[in-house]
């Protein structure tokens, strides 16, 4: 009874705090090695002076300006043809009857369960057929038609009155007026946290990105990063700590800025 | 209007279809009929890998599934500053896998790595952590969970949130201690939470492996290779893309067995609410 009552037991806030320390303390961790001279990282003495130093050496190690130019694009090229072609696929799976339609959305079902990174063998046969190898686009290209896209807003748009489309109809609406003006903008909380989710992926994913680029024109940030941190690159850990602070930098301030609204991102994207 | 929805669907459709299709296309095109699959049947890595993946699935899952349930019932009730400590569970969550793997390298490395130097306050000697077959995979599961259970978190945050406060009065009316409430109300009300962060955690179990690039490369004498990397060893550093398609089929049919096994479940277990 008590319990419940009062405020938290003492115990297990601080059992709370010290996990919540815990798990921040890996990315702390890179934040006080990035900011201090190499030979300070290991040693932790609040007085040790700061530094950008390695910021600096990073930025010129490897061509960091290049990797996020290729991964901005990447992401705005990704999510945008992501956008246009859920949309209307969504669309038709919501309100249209058309021959076939069951099975269709049970192939796009089957893509939630088999991500493209388990296909990268064939994929990039696929790649090299289309001559895609080594381009951005390239990169892109298997994830644009994204089920999980598609099988969100279609629940979105569902759940969208008739009524509200009939109307517009009356009004003289054309079918895409319909869509563009009625089921976009009351899907809006839906691409929200779909872009969301969308780019933090994108931003982060590796393993499709390695395979199919080999130049430093086309890699994006979490390739190079891999590469400029890899072992045997020999460059030192202050540095490397600079260089993915660099990298993760941009999402994590959005993060930062935005937390309520990523987190709900999240959980709606998953609960679907 | 039905004419664009029509053009464009089967573009899509189209699309997602040749990316699946063709990973089993390739046997016949190869003209050695099951040749592969015998191979695999003799292929001692294989037979590692997949155990090592099992592992590693059986070292992440179930503790980053109970720590995701523990931080969304600390961060769920009157918890001083609890914003603060739900953004700390998350924020792993949103970092790229070849960051914090670069980060958790150093925790690794031997003599100056961070848990030597832990070590080293309490008399223990050096450690080769990764590099030693007996530690690696516990170093590995200890980072993915890091990664991970923040994410689960928000599902269980979710699902908490959507129960009815009514409950927990009636819990506190009869007098119930909170542990109890706990096993007989919460825990059984979150079931199909679970049920779908266990999918999850285990589809990933067999995705995440982008970290092995930087930590380990699979080694030492494979001890931490997992299924995806050895296709992309095999594809990518070995050049046998027929091998490599059968590993491919063969995780196409661990993942849809998890597909099956998750609709059933969902199908028997979801009912009773």
């Amino acid at each position: 009874m008590r319990v419940f009552e009062k405020q938290f037991p003492f115990l297990e806030t601080s059992a709370a705090w010290l996990l919540a320390v815990l798990w921040l303390s890996p990315l702390l961790y890179a934040f006080w090695a990035a900011f201090h001279p190499a030979a300070l990282a290991t040693h932790f003495d609040p007085l040790s002076p700061l530094t950008l130093a390695n910021f600096e050496k990073a930025w010129t190690y490897a061509p960091f300006a290049r990797h996020f130019v290729n991964t901005v694009m990447l992401v705005t090229m990704i999510l945008a043809a992501q956008l246009v072609l859920c949309t209307l696929a969504a669309f038709a799976f919501a309100r249209f009857d058309f021959v076939g339609r069951d099975i269709a959305f049970g192939l796009v079902l089957v893509q939630l369960m088999i991500m493209p990174e388990v296909l990268i063998v064939e994929n990039y046969r696929t790649m090299s057929r289309l001559g895609l190898v080594d381009t951005i686009l390239g990169i892109g290209l298997p994830y644009m038609a994204s089920a999980f896209g598609i099988f969100l807003l279609r629940q979105t748009f569902k759940t969208i009155p008739r009524e509200l489309e009939d109307a517009a109809r009356v009004e003289g609406c054309s079918m895409l007026g319909v869509l563009w003006r009625v089921y976009v903008p009351l899907a809006r909380p839906t691409y929200i946290a779909y872009a969301l989710v969308s780019v933090s992926y994108h931003w982060n994913n590796f393993l499709w990105p390695l395979i199919v680029t080999n130049s430093v024109n086309t890699r994006p940030l979490t390739v190079g990063l891999a590469i400029f941190g890899a072992p045997e690159s020999g460059v030192d850990w202050a540095v490397i700590s600079a260089g993915t602070i660099m990298a993760v930098a941009p999402l994590l301030v959005a993060f930062l800025l935005f937390q309520r609204q990523f987190m709900q991102s999240f959980m709606q994207a998953g609960i679907k | 209007m039905l004419l664009v929805g029509f053009t464009h669907y089967p573009a899509a459709a189209t699309l997602i279809d040749s990316l699946f299709s063709t990973g089993t296309a390739v046997r016949p095109s190869r003209f050695v009929g099951l040749a592969n699959y015998a191979a695999l049947g003799d292929d001692p890595i294989f037979w590692q890998v997949l155990g090592n993946n099992f592992w590693f699935a059986l070292g992440t899952i179930p503790t980053s599934i109970a720590l995701a349930m523990l931080m969304a019932l600390w961060v769920n009730d009157r918890l001083p500053a609890r914003a603060l400590v739900r953004m700390a569970y998350f924020t792993p969550t949103i970092l790229p896998m070849i960051a914090v793997a670069n980060i958790w390298l150093f925790f690794f490395t031997p003599q100056i790595g961070l848990l030597d130097q832990l070590g080293g306050l309490f008399g223990a000697g050096g450690h080769n952590w990764l590099g030693e077959p007996q530690t690696v995979m516990g170093c590995l599961v200890a980072m993915t969970i890091w990664k991970e259970a923040g994410f689960f978190m928000i599902f269980y945050l979710a699902a908490l949130q959507s129960l009815p406060p009514e409950l927990e009065e009636a819990a506190k009316i009869e007098g119930a201690s909170r542990w109890y409430f706990f096993w007989r109300v919460t825990f059984p009300l979150l079931m199909p939470t679970t049920l779908f962060v266990l999918v999850n955690a285990t589809i990933n179990s067999f995705k995440l492996v982008d970290h092995l690039f930087i930590l380990t490369k699979g080694g030492p004498d494979n001890a931490s290779n997992l299924l995806l990397y050895y296709i992309y060893q095999v594809a990518f550093s070995f050049f046998d893309t027929g091998y490599a398609a059968t590993l491919t089929v063969i995780l196409l049919l661990l993942l849809a067995t998890l597909a099956l096994v998750q609709f059933q479940l969902i199908e028997r277990r979801v009912h009773y609410r």
